[in-house]
């Protein structure tokens, strides 16, 4: 909004001059200024960011246990791995975790259904509780703080208070319904058909949460006046929530539609604490890390793995830059 | 606000037949909110519940049972046997010095990328957002070798290493939050009228004096919030100290907390009680910045 409020200002012919004299002015001190303050962090985002994105994608074609040196020899089949170290091994890994790799394909689906309860669940969910906040009835202040409580707490810590309700014998959800006994208990955790659900309504308590707030910003946004004009008009709250306001949240929706992909992306911390990520709660992020900091360290599959899941954040990642970044180049073309 | 405007105006728009829906609207408004609510807290509820209750009492009479007496102890426990004062010494450790870090480098960079015309400002501002939203398992392997090659001082990090130090974890933490900040601090000073400016060149400020004594002070709404969503998020970091740190002893207080978990694995009443002081912090935060919180997560998301 703040850009449309600049540009007629800027916008005007005096715009092109205006920026030629004001690099002009830059003095030498000036030009020192700048290079410190660009230098140091493209220094470290290149070398702690997008070195290592790139190394991945490198070191994804090799085979490597990450003890000696790497070298651009090709890998010779049928040779005892110690011997096979460090080497180009094409794109094997890719093929081995499509194809052998046991975990490979059940964490591919984790990880997509996952996307989808956050999508068509926790999403939704924190939407309409901004809406409702948003009409402003009694105790919305309240209802916010609550329903954002969860946001402040680390996932880590979310996983820990969770299993005071799963818990087999002690928790409270079996011991509300009865199911506490040696025989009959249900765990909720542990059983490889449950314990994914388990973990995405422990997930999604915390992701409905941040998206109200998300929303509870985009709302605000939105002009009263055209809200009134609606309901004037006689059209029911419901439509005017979908024709008048969700249109206005265009900008948040792109937001949101983000977040959700890349976190359940990222989605780590709470099978890690549940169980480490394994029995029914592989992830690809958990794969990354255990072929990494596991015993067997072996980096190169352990990249062709990571590489997956940097080729599925690309889609949201390119999508919200176009959307966001393509206002901003194109005054530019046009001069 | 908006919302009271709405409901005055709704029934004097319609005949009195609406009237009625939109009571019954806002009772099942109510009801389903209340349900939320309470659903919301109960797992922080109950949690709190085991925290506040002898181990003999809960053995006895199961966690879900009515209170014979509560008790602050397994808090007091928690904390002494656990050492946490230490792991939360880390944090602060780790936490203080990534924020004033990224904050610094963040709006230096966001002043030169909307300030001066660098030809490649908008590709910079890309490369650094893109890198914020990549997952951090991306980047993992490689840095994790990385790590284990970067030799520093043993000043700087007991280890030698940037791998297995607190050194380490400041340095990850401010290379992947710079995006977002600079993201965020650069759509914030765009909004700085031009005009400003101007007046500033003509009294012959340099361009350090324009960073430093114009955008810097109208930049703190701003940094205020971003610091506090900061603190929190480094805070809550667990990933990062989880893969990068081998001991125990040198972890944040949050990621400590898996081996909490372990240590105290017989008595569920002080894992819920050490659980209980780790939120401590963020729940501070929580009462007495929550505005800022939410200002710095709607800053991140308010441009389009």
């Amino acid at each position: 909004m703040t850009d449309h409020e600049l540009d007629p200002a800027t916008a005007g012919a005096p715009r092109a001059p205006r920026r030629r004299r004001r690099v002009g002015r830059l003095s030498r001190r000036d030009k020192a200024v700048v290079a410190v303050l660009l230098g140091l962090p493209i220094l470290l985002d290149l070398a702690f960011i997008w070195g290592p994105a790139l190394g991945t994608v490198g070191l994804s074609f090799t085979k490597w246990n990450g003890v000696g040196g790497l070298s651009t020899k090709i890998c010779q089949p049928n040779v005892p791995s110690i011997l096979n170290n460090g080497c180009l091994y094409g794109v094997q890994n890719y093929h081995q975790a499509a194809t052998i790799y046991p975990e490979f394909w059940p964490a591919v689906r984790h990880n997509l259904i996952w996307l989808a309860v956050f999508m068509f669940f926790a999403t939704p969910l924190g939407m309409f509780f901004a809406v409702l906040i948003d009409r402003g009835i009694k105790g919305s202040r309240m209802y916010q703080s609550i329903l954002f409580l969860p946001v402040m707490l680390s996932l880590a810590l979310v996983g820990i208070i969770w299993e005071f309700m799963y818990s087999q014998n002690y928790g409270l959800i079996n011991t509300v319904i009865g199911h506490n006994h040696n025989g009959n208990a249900i765990d909720w955790l542990g059983n490889p058909k449950l314990n994914l659900w388990s973990v995405l309504v422990e997930a999604s308590w915390r992701q409905a949460g941040y998206v109200m707030v998300l929303y509870l910003a985009g709302l605000k946004a939105v002009d009263p006046q055209l809200r009134e004009a609606a309901l004037m008009d006689g059209t029911n709250a419901w439509q005017t929530f979908w024709k008048v306001v969700f249109p206005v949240m265009r900008p948040i929706n792109i937001v949101v539609m983000v977040v959700t992909v890349i976190e359940s992306l990222r989605a780590f911390d709470l099978v890690y604490i549940t169980n480490k990520g394994v029995n029914g709660l592989e992830l690809l992020s958990v794969l990354v890390t255990s072929n990494i900091v596991g015993e067997t360290q072996r980096v190169g599959f352990g990249s062709a793995l990571g590489v997956v899941l940097l080729v599925i954040s690309l889609v949201p990642i390119c999508t919200f830059l176009y959307l966001t970044f393509r206002r901003e180049s194109q005054p530019k073309g046009a001069r | 606000m908006t919302a009271q405007t709405i409901h005055t105006t709704a029934p004097r728009a319609s005949a009195g037949g609406r009237r009625k829906p939109l009571r019954w609207g806002q009772i099942a408004s109510q009801a389903f909110l209340i349900c939320a609510c309470v659903l919301w807290l109960l797992p922080i509820a109950f949690a709190l519940y085991v925290a506040l209750r002898p181990y003999s009492e809960t053995q006895k009479y199961g966690y879900v049972s009515l209170p014979h007496h509560l008790t602050l102890k397994n808090f007091s426990d928690a904390w002494s046997q656990s050492d946490m004062a230490h792991y939360f010494w880390n944090s602060v450790l780790i936490t203080v010095p990534s924020v004033i870090i990224v904050l610094a480098l963040a709006s230096g960079l966001a002043f030169v990328l909307t300030r001066v015309n660098v030809k490649i400002n908008v590709t910079l501002l890309i490369v650094f957002t893109a890198g914020n939203l990549l997952p951090q398992q991306v980047i993992i392997t490689p840095l994790y070798r990385l790590f284990l090659q970067i030799h520093v001082p043993t000043f700087l990090a007991g280890s030698g290493l940037l791998y297995n130090s607190i050194l380490g974890l400041v340095v990850i933490n401010v290379s992947f939050q710079l995006g977002f900040c600079t993201f965020v601090l650069s759509n914030y000073m765009k909004s700085i009228p031009d005009e400003m400016y101007e007046a500033a060149l003509v009294d012959g400020a340099s361009l350090w004096t324009r960073f430093r004594k114009l955008t810097l002070p109208l930049c703190r709404p701003a940094l205020a919030a971003l610091a506090t969503l900061l603190t929190t998020w480094i805070y809550n970091d667990f990933f990062w100290a989880i893969t990068l740190m081998s001991s125990g002893d040198k972890r944040p207080v949050t990621s400590a907390l898996a081996n909490l978990q372990g240590q105290f694995v017989s008595n569920q009443n002080l894992i819920a009680a050490a659980a209980m002081i780790v939120a401590i912090p963020t729940l501070v935060v929580y009462v007495l910045l929550q505005k800022q919180f939410i200002a710095g997560l709607s800053l991140g998301s308010s441009k389009g």
